[in-house]
């Protein structure tokens, strides 16, 4: 049993972020499960989360989105802008669902853009996507002149702050998201043809798929996980800008690799997402109540994807 | 004789470049001089370097991002290095050390991509994460201003010093030698030695690189070491040239790099890429981060040229290599 | 005694045998090559022949026997060992380097042999000069080959053996591509080696090339040595039962019933540089033969047909209904469906399962509102494998795990399920056993005997013969002949027709 599950990507990851929970927890013990940093961590890891939804939903297809966090700040400032503009003196419950819908629309456009050059100009999603993300980006700057949009309306700390029936909002948007794109890989035929677009694009292409509409909505979809993850950002920030969260791109890759998304398309479960994220989250927050820096974090990242990496072609190849 | 491809993305570049240059010249009549020109040379060294090395690294059908990484943390110990333990130490012996500590840091990719077999990109992508938070972590936060006096000399030898008409001055360090020098190298390996054609032939058919007994694992060995080298050099110039060592720099300018390559024409598949292109690529993309003001270009808008740029310039040779494959099928 | 005297034969291989895993591949083969001779090596697809090439030049080690290059045993060969010796292989694709030019690409394994770290050009082109001429042909040495034509793609990877001082040189399938004037030089090419002493290993399943060129027949099947003797002593008929081990007694197609209604109709279909002014009709019930030599342009009207790649001028229509072209998606829901050539890569998701692959074109027809009704997929693909008798447990094992024969049922089942009007098949039967081949073919004219208009294109000139009710011969882009089926012709007639 215990070796079936160590025989899968996922239960391998499973067992490493139990692995982490508990190390954490004993080396401190008093701290790491107190009550705020429980917390504090169901507050910080999921705008990175989405990221690494989106990022895997684009690798499933063989690609992959290096402009999300270009769409997160490129959507999340024009709905800053927006409110700041027509903020009155209530809290601006309206305002915010009117914004959020803005971004939303938004991150779908950007993210339609970039389906568009992979799929009809056949531009390698890696170019298309470092290009549109510096576009993206680079019209977020032009828009506010490279500084925060502030001056947003009270009802935004919700998203970032707020709790619902005790639990923080941003896990709750990330619980909804993870459980809905998991059920849509899965349970629709938009899913399953993402999934086999990514195994054999030209099989597909063959097949007569409707391989461009795919394409479409896939990074459509990755377009609005990032605006859903902007919006988070802005509301935790309270403020929107063109440079928020530049290192989340690679964090992104990182997790959704190391969650057992398959580079080059075809197989990844968001189950093996959410776990890299916890696994990450736990160790970030673990070794941050250590005493250990940012930068120290940083490197432990990278080793741990690369061990994952090599972990899992030892078992590859040592599959008959 | 062979025939001149109009549709190369090395004459593309030229022409914007020289569109460029045209508009900038009309809006600002000294825009086309000396010290314009020495800019442009100046702030291409360390790019360039880097790009040689992404260059041939895309060449062989790979990818790295992590050279960056590798040039601020051999730049930022080497400085180190000297401070506390050399600080007589010459240049050329600091530069060595740079270059070595560079190498080290590209074998470590080479043994994860080259003989375990993993895909270039997540590697680096990985040991980019690894030798930025090592370094930062163990070797230091503070940058150095005061540097050691070898790298000091080095950063006020000048190759080319003269006054505008204006008063003021224009310069170009003796620093450009190293890129050159590079270059010819690079053009070296690539086009006159049995190591280039086996990385050409590599990227353009790994499996009939390996029936002709190839050995692809050690040709791509020696590309990340190659690159890691580079790298450890681009980085010691360039705290010498900024008179400081800072190890928050350079990271960061890893796509633009790559963009600059792709840009020049190397593509992404692998097997194809010059130095020619390669140059201008890095020359365009130096071009729109110092002088877009001038063709009348707000410099906020800089990040969105060179992103329209990398996407016009993939965008068109992949648009026509798709009707060029279906006009094959 | 006569064998001291004579040298060591150039390669010998004794009792070779070749395991993958739970697969013998190769299986106790004895072969002797001599300098000046060529020997023709004849088996179905997975016979064997290219375990054998692979393990000759050192890509693959085998597991039991022994290889000795002029009576020296080798232990573990590496592809530099077997170009030392002497030994090369032109493969099927060629293993040229495309982004390189005619010269480097000529000169680099012999420039790799001199052990040379720099670059010679002058010699390099020297040499490739010279050895263009000794095949008497004319190329420009700077130009790069992934533009040039196939015929000439393979004369660099002969240059590039002969420059390479080849003494065996392997040729794996070498007259696919080619035209009979090209075939015709290729065999005059073969005679002046063997003149000059160079053995030829000829891996072809084409009789009358073998019979032309080569003293001896070795056949291959299973991954042992079946048959071995002098050219002359087999015929086509011999030759074939030796490949397949029985006689492969096909059918005559049904006759077509003269007042079926056209289905498919195709009026000066042009694709500028690919084929012209094609015009064909379909009727229900048909079998349609397309032949032609790689190139002809019969792989690319194929194509547009089902709208991969779009013509530039033309009609096509099905059931007087106008299909719009170069739209898969289109033609398929027009009711067109199309089995690809390269089964592994364009047809197959080797990892996906079964099921997945028979569903692939249908997740929308088991959806309703976007969410797909999985208990309805597998039970699709279950029927589907019951009634193509696909012999495997469960729907869920990945495609991978099927033999060649079970892998095209499970194409063809893909496209049934959609209930298509016209099926393409395009090497319905490559990499198929002999057992499956019977079987597909028969599937072919059940499916035609329920009324779909079928379109085959294919190689392998016995099989259009006895399936198809018409065959079109397709020559440089155009339908230069319509051959009747069945038995009014033979096979070296219409190989004639292709090639002349």
């Amino acid at each position: 049993m215990i070796n079936r599950i160590l025989h899968s990507t996922e239960g391998r990851l499973a067992a490493i972020t139990l692995g982490v929970f508990v190390a954490m927890a004993i080396l401190v013990p008093d701290r790491f499960l107190s009550p705020a940093n429980l917390t504090s961590m169901a507050f910080q890891f999921p705008e990175f989360a989405i990221l690494a939804l989106a990022v895997s939903v684009a690798m499933l297809t063989g690609g992959i989105d290096l402009s999300v966090v270009g769409v997160a700040n490129l959507s999340s400032v024009i709905a800053a802008l927006f409110m700041s503009h027509f903020a009155g003196d209530g809290q601006g419950a309206g305002l915010l669902i009117a914004a959020a819908l803005l971004s939303l629309s938004i991150g779908l456009t950007a993210g339609l853009f970039n389906g568009l050059l992979v799929a009809k100009f056949g531009l390698p999603p890696i170019l298309a996507t470092l290009g549109s993300g510096l576009v993206f980006a680079g019209l977020a700057i032009a828009m506010t002149g490279g500084s925060a949009v502030m001056g947003l309306p009270p009802a935004v700390a919700w998203v970032g702050n707020g709790t619902l029936l005790g639990i923080p909002v941003p896990l709750v948007i990330l619980a909804i998201l993870a459980a809905g794109v998991g059920w849509a890989l899965k349970y629709t035929a938009f899913g399953q043809k993402t999934r086999m677009f990514g195994a054999n694009p030209l099989a597909a292409r063959y097949a007569a798929m409707g391989t461009e509409r795919v394409l479409l909505k896939v990074y459509g979809l990755c377009g609005m996980l990032s605006a859903v993850a902007g919006l988070i950002v802005m509301s935790r920030a309270n403020s929107a800008k063109a440079d928020y969260g530049s290192s989340y791109v690679l964090l992104a890759v990182l997790i959704a690799v190391l969650g057992g998304v398959n580079p080059y398309g075809g197989y990844g479960r968001i189950i093996g997402v959410v776990l890299a994220v916890l696994s990450m989250q736990f160790l970030s927050s673990g070794l941050n109540l250590l005493q250990v820096t940012n930068f120290a974090r940083e490197m432990i990242w990278g080793i741990l994807l690369i061990a994952v990496m090599l972990i899992n072609l030892v078992s590859f190849r040592s599959k008959p | 004789m062979k025939s001149f491809d109009w549709k190369r993305n090395e004459v593309l570049v030229f022409a914007v470049i020289v569109a460029f240059c045209v508009v900038a010249a009309f809006s600002d009549p000294n825009f086309l001089s000396i010290p314009t020109l020495t800019d442009l040379m100046r702030n291409s060294i360390v790019l360039g370097i880097f790009a040689v090395g992404a260059m041939v690294v895309l060449v062989s059908g790979g990818i790295d991002v992590s050279f960056t990484a590798v040039a601020a943390f051999a730049m930022y110990a080497t400085t180190v290095m000297l401070r506390d333990l050399a600080p007589d130490m010459p240049w050329p012996l600091a530069f060595a050390i740079a270059t070595s500590i560079g190498a080290a840091l590209g074998s470590i990719n080479g043994f994860l991509i080259a003989i375990c077999g993993l895909p270039t990109l997540i590697v680096t992508l990985g040991t980019l994460s690894v030798f930025r938070g090592f370094l930062l972590t163990f070797i230091g936060t503070l940058q150095i201003s005061n540097l050691p006096p070898g790298m000091r000399d080095f950063s006020r030898w000048m190759m080319i010093r003269g006054t505008n008409s204006d008063g003021s001055f224009y310069s170009l360090p003796w620093a450009f030698m190293a890129l050159v020098i590079i270059a010819a190298a690079t053009w070296v390996i690539l086009n006159r030695t049995m190591l280039g054609r086996a990385i050409y032939a590599i990227g353009g058919a790994p499996e009939s690189a390996r029936r002709i007994g190839i050995n692809v694992r050690r040709t791509q060995f020696f590309i990340y070491v190659f690159v890691g080298a580079l790298a450890g050099l681009a980085g010691i110039i360039h705290a010498s040239m900024a008179r400081i060592s800072n190890p928050f720099d350079l990271v960061g300018l890893e796509l633009s790099v790559i963009a600059a390559v792709v840009l020049g024409g190397a593509r992404l598949t692998g097997g194809v890429g010059t130095l020619t292109g390669t140059f201008l690529g890095v020359a365009l993309i130096v071009l729109v981060r110092n002088s877009l003001i001038v063709i009348g270009i707000p410099s906020t808008w800089q990040s969105v040229t060179i992103g329209v740029l990398i996407l016009l310039g993939t965008g068109l040779p992949a648009w026509q290599a798709k009707r060029a494959e279906a006009r094959a099928a | 005694m006569p064998t001291d005297t004579q040298p060591a034969p150039l390669v010998t291989l004794e009792a070779v045998t070749k395991r993958y895993a739970a697969i013998t591949a190769l299986d106790n083969v004895d072969l002797t090559i001599r300098a000046g001779e060529a020997i023709g090596l004849a088996g179905e697809n997975g016979s064997g022949k290219s375990t054998l090439i692979k393990v000759l030049v050192g890509v693959e080690h085998e597991s039991g026997g022994r290889i000795m290059f002029d009576g020296e045993p080798q232990s573990r060969l590496t592809p530099t060992a077997a170009t030392a010796a002497g030994v090369q292989v032109i493969f099927q694709d060629f293993s040229l380097f495309p982004n390189l030019t005619v010269a480097e690409n000529i000169t680099m394994t012999a420039e790799r042999a001199t052990g040379t770290v720099l670059v010679r050009n002058a010699r390099a082109r020297a040499r490739a000069t010279e050895v263009l001429n000794r095949v008497g042909v004319k190329l420009d040495l700077d130009a790069r080959v992934e533009r040039l034509p196939v015929a000439h793609k393979q004369l660099v990877a002969i240059c590039r053996a002969l420059a390479a001082d080849a003494r065996l040189i392997i040729m794996d399938e070498p007259t696919t591509a080619l035209t009979e004037r090209e075939v015709a030089r290729l065999l005059d090419l073969i005679r002046t080696l063997k003149a000059d002493g160079v053995a030829v290993l000829f891996v072809s399943h084409k009789l009358g090339e073998v019979l032309e060129v080569c003293e001896t027949v070795v056949v291959l099947r299973n991954g042992a040595k079946v048959a071995e003797g002098p050219a002359t002593d087999f015929d086509s008929a011999s030759l074939t039962r030796a490949m397949t081990g029985r006689n492969v007694a096909s059918e005559p197609p049904a006759p077509l019933d003269p007042t079926a209604p056209t289905l498919l109709k195709v009026e000066g279909l042009v694709r500028d540089g690919a084929f012209e002014d094609v015009s064909l009709s379909l009727r229900a019930g048909e079998v349609l033969g397309v032949a032609g030599i790689l190139g002809s342009g019969r792989t690319a009207l194929a194509k547009a047909l089902f709208g991969l790649a779009r013509p530039d001028r033309g009609r096509v229509s099905l059931d007087g209904q106008d299909i719009p072209l170069g739209d898969p998606i289109a033609a398929a829901a027009a009711g067109i469906g199309y089995v690809p050539e390269d089964r592994l890569t364009e047809g197959l998701f080797l990892e996906q399962s079964i099921a997945h692959n028979i569903a692939i074109g249908r997740f929308d027809a088991h959806a309703k509102n976007g969410v797909i009704n999985l208990g309805n997929l597998w039970g699709e693909a279950a029927d589907w494998l019951k009634r193509l008798s696909v012999k495997t447990p469960d729907a869920t094992a990945a495609v991978r795990s099927l033999s060649g024969g079970n892998q095209q049922r499970v194409v063809l089942a893909r496209w049934m399920a959609r209930q298509p009007r016209v099926l393409i098949l395009n090497g319905p039967t490559v990499g198929v056993d002999v057992g499956s081949k019977a079987e597909i073919h028969g599937i072919m004219a059940d499916l035609a005997a329920s009324g779909l208009g079928v379109i085959v294109i294919s190689d392998d000139l016995p099989e259009l013969l006895a399936t198809c009710h018409s065959i079109l011969v397709m020559k440089g882009g155009r339908i230069t002949e319509v051959v009747p089926g069945g038995a009014g012709v033979t096979e070296a007639d219409l190989s004639h027709k292709l090639a002349s």
